[in-house]
């Protein structure tokens, strides 16, 4: 990754992403079909709500015949973090257009933010939107073509898990917080590290009484509240 | 080729309510100042997003019951970040987690 944003190196920023994408979506395909949802249901899944924990948790939920009020206020449980991510990422496009923020926010997810924090760290905190919406576009397409061969091949991959594609996202994860934190050179790497920890010792605490989704808010807060004072005390 | 009402007002209503999450703070933001204490705390969200994404995937929760270590993630994860830290590059980390978990799994470690 360089500091350059324009659409083509968007698209090359966003290629070692794309494995993540490929593996989970596969893997969600496959669990789609053995639901037995049909091609069109994943489909419009894929276009119309484009989230993969939700979507791996709505299939659960159609197939139990769930009410859709539940449905939906887990789905929105889980995609709660995207607030966050959103108001975060909205910071650096208040130059674009009011269309420019709607297309970025559209689809924006895990991956794509982080791939833009990343980004922003070595840009020295510029973006924009033909680079962000290149990254976003390519994504998009490759989770819905993924997700829809992952339901056309359920049939010849029994177990998915097997061949360590689910990892892709993880790796993933793992390595853009660690680019993250080497490279933001506004933030001291000790300050860095403790919200890690206090992300860890809270996400540990709140998981103990509520469930994942709420935990993993609340501990996202709960750090960024406690880095803020590690860096007033500095 | 089918799909029925129930299925298709429970895509809708999903889309709906994660898109107005993901588009909602983008229009705020854009049309109002945002304190700078507020900024400031957000610029901790990518760092602590990532890290909780992470320990959400090596980590089985489970509500009235401590979190137990998922080893086969945990431990596909030490090559994966000693390629983070070797090569800086985010394809290498993904190849080489998922070869690690691929090798995990076929030989069972850590089930």
């Amino acid at each position: 990754m360089n500091t350059e944003l324009t659409f083509q190196a968007g698209i090359k920023d966003v290629i070692p992403t794309l494995l993540g994408y490929i593996g989970v979506g596969l893997a969600y395909g496959i669990v789609a079909q053995t639901s037995h949802l049909s091609l069109l249901t994943v489909a419009l899944l894929c276009l119309i709500v484009y989230a993969g924990a939700a979507q791996f948790a709505i299939t659960t939920m159609l197939v139990s015949v769930s009410p859709i009020t539940t449905i939906i206020l887990s789905v929105f449980l889980i995609n709660s973090r995207m607030i966050l991510m959103s108001t975060s990422m909205a910071q650096y496009f208040k130059q674009e257009s009011l269309k420019a923020n709607i297309a970025i926010g559209t689809l924006l997810t895990d991956e794509t933010f982080a791939l833009g924090m990343n980004k922003a760290s070595i840009t020295n905190g510029k973006l924009n939107f033909k680079w962000f919406n290149a990254t976003n576009l390519v994504a998009y397409f490759v989770w819905c073509i993924a997700c829809l061969i992952g339901v056309l091949a359920g049939n010849l991959i029994t177990d998915p898990q097997a061949l360590g594609l689910d990892f892709a996202i993880i790796s993933m994860f793992i390595g853009l917080l660690y680019l993250q934190m080497i490279s933001d050179r506004r933030r001291k790497l000790s300050i860095q590290l403790s919200v890690v920890l206090v992300v860890l010792i809270s996400f540990i605490i709140y998981g103990r009484f509520l469930n994942t989704e709420i935990s993993l808010l609340l501990s996202v807060l709960t750090a960024c509240l406690v880095g803020m004072v590690l860096e007033d005390e500095h | 080729m089918n799909i029925n009402t129930y299925t298709l007002l429970t895509i809708l209503g999903c889309g709906l309510v994660t898109w107005l999450s993901r588009v909602i703070p983008f229009i705020l933001v854009k049309n109002f100042t945002v304190p700078r204490p507020v900024i400031r705390f957000l610029s901790f969200v990518p760092v602590a997003i990532m890290a909780a994404l992470f320990i959400e995937s090596v980590l089985s929760f489970k509500p009235g019951h401590w979190a137990t270590i998922e080893w086969p993630q945990m431990l596909a994860s030490i090559p994966a970040f000693a390629t983070a830290i070797i090569t800086k590059s985010l394809l290498m980390i993904c190849i080489v987690g998922i070869i690690s978990m691929a090798v995990i799994r076929y030989f069972n470690l850590g089930m």
